[in-house]
């Protein structure tokens, strides 16, 4: 276990907040097919708010701090807010799309030590990225930024997010990636609006379609071992939890709200109201999520999964349950091994049923040149 | 006899976690935990008071540590951290800009 691992795990053991996500804007000026996000303001925190919150958060312990959106450079005092979480001596990590990063920008964020900035590139092909951001010119603008921020010798992550108008688009974007050098990752979750909204599930990619990512080397070097069925669960296992949401980790919306992470909208207090450790500390939903157990599971608790499963409680959650499966990482988790899961079985199925909701009307994509 | 001056450097995050300091150097991603005595001298870095006061006040009267003994660990901390690009060393008080 490095170093790094260990800490985590006493911060996770302690309780203690050690990572944080803070959207600071949910603007942004590109409208990703498959966001999550409305971009209207609804009364987002001021400048010394998140100031307050900030000094909250390192009094309570937390070390790695991820600003995000929405489009975090949307809101003028941005790098007010990175300098100021800097001088509390947060490891700062932003995400964005980078259309908004010009040199001088790039340059400021490396003289405030920012840790790591992760950007959106959804293709290597340019209509293909402009189509998913419904932004003209995105992509060229973001590869720009790219380069200033590389330039100033700042570490840059590609995220790309997989879903059916970028499917097969993997590779070339992780030679992008390469060819600029900078890093890579590559996520094929596609999460259900805050509110709820479902629709943009469709744009999840076939489960079929997992099978070649995870059997794809240049993707997951380990694949022999990442594609093994699942060892028995053992008593450990089942005593377990599902991740470190609610436990070392939170998010903090725009507005205040905190929830046990971006991807669980389970309301548990807000900041403008309450201190931030009183929530963390107190609110009966974080307790409640904080205290789910492996062996508590409705479905989860007697697969063969279960010990290596993604499973992710947040989109549980929105399915209906906290305390019940994923069928996202159902799938993952099927299409990863070949190994039916207990939801499956349950339910009769020799594959997962995938999302079967009302596919959103799909944006014009070119076709590949190959198939042109 | 000249003294020597430590500061810590701009480019680092820190944060206490169960008595122990995790510092990482955001240029490089390095992460260190720092020990008990590790973090009094670390606190202790604000570029002005020099590290023989440091080692006198807040080592040896805390911990029980002979002066010489605590000087050479205190030295030895002093030269790893500063090859990290985690802490500034300098024989002159640093300006207070520089000294957080």
């Amino acid at each position: 276990m490095t170093l790094m691992a260990e800490m985590g795990q006493r911060a996770f053991n302690l309780g203690v907040p050690l990572a944080i996500h803070l959207d600071v804007t949910y603007r942004c000026n590109e409208r990703c097919v498959h966001c999550y996000l409305d971009h209207d303001d609804h009364g987002e925190m001021t400048t010394a708010e998140i100031k307050g919150v900030l000094e909250q958060l390192a009094e309570a312990g937390v070390f790695f701090l991820t600003f995000s959106g929405g489009e975090v450079f949307m809101r003028r005092d941005f790098l007010e807010l990175v300098e100021y979480a800097r001088r509390l001596l947060f490891v700062v990590k932003i995400k964005t799309n980078g259309v908004m990063i010009g040199e001088a920008e790039a340059q400021r964020i490396r003289e405030l030590a920012v840790d790591t900035v992760q950007i959106s590139v959804y293709s290597h092909r340019p209509e293909i990225h402009d189509a998913i951001t419904k932004l003209p010119h995105s992509f060229e603008r973001t590869i720009k930024a790219i380069r200033f921020l590389r330039d100033q010798g700042l570490r840059v992550t590609i995220a790309n997010v997989l879903m059916t108008p970028n499917l097969s688009d993997q590779d070339g974007v992780q030679k992008l990636a390469a060819e600029l050098g900078v890093h890579y990752t590559l996520d094929p979750t596609i999460t259900p609006m805050m509110d709820g909204d479902t629709s943009v599930l469709a744009l999840r990619i076939p489960g079929e379609e997992l099978k070649g990512v995870f059997e794809n080397p240049a993707l997951v070097p380990n694949q022999e071992e990442f594609c093994a069925p699942p060892p028995p669960p053992t008593a450990e296992d089942l005593e377990g939890y599902s991740c470190s949401a609610g436990h070392s980790f939170c998010y903090i919306s725009p507005y205040g709200d905190v929830f046990p992470c971006v991807q669980f909208p389970l309301p548990t207090g807000n900041v403008r109201q309450q201190k931030f450790l009183d929530i963390w500390n107190l609110s009966p939903q974080m307790n409640e999520v904080r205290a789910i157990q492996a062996k508590d599971l409705t479905t989860c608790s007697s697969c063969s999964h279960v010990s290596s499963c993604t499973r992710c409680p947040g989109l549980a959650y929105v399915e209906g349950s906290m305390r019940g499966p994923s069928t996202a990482d159902c799938e993952k988790s099927f299409y990863r091994t070949g190994v039916p899961t207990a939801n499956m079985l349950q339910q009769g199925l020799s594959k997962p049923r995938g999302f079967s909701g009302n596919p959103v009307p799909l944006i014009q994509i070119r076709p590949m040149p190959a198939l042109a | 006899m000249s003294e020597t001056y430590i500061a810590r450097s701009s480019g680092i995050a820190a944060r206490m976690l169960a008595g122990e300091m995790m510092v990482m150097n955001s240029m490089d991603s390095t992460f260190f935990t720092l020990n008990e005595v590790g973090t009094a001298i670390w606190q202790a870095a604000d570029g002005r008071t020099p590290l023989r006061e440091i080692v006198r006040a807040r080592i040896c009267e805390q911990f029980d540590i002979n002066a010489e003994e605590a000087q050479a660990d205190a030295d030895r901390f002093v030269t790893e951290l500063s090859s990290h690009g985690i802490l500034l060393v300098s024989d002159h008080p640093f300006a207070e800009e520089s000294a957080r």
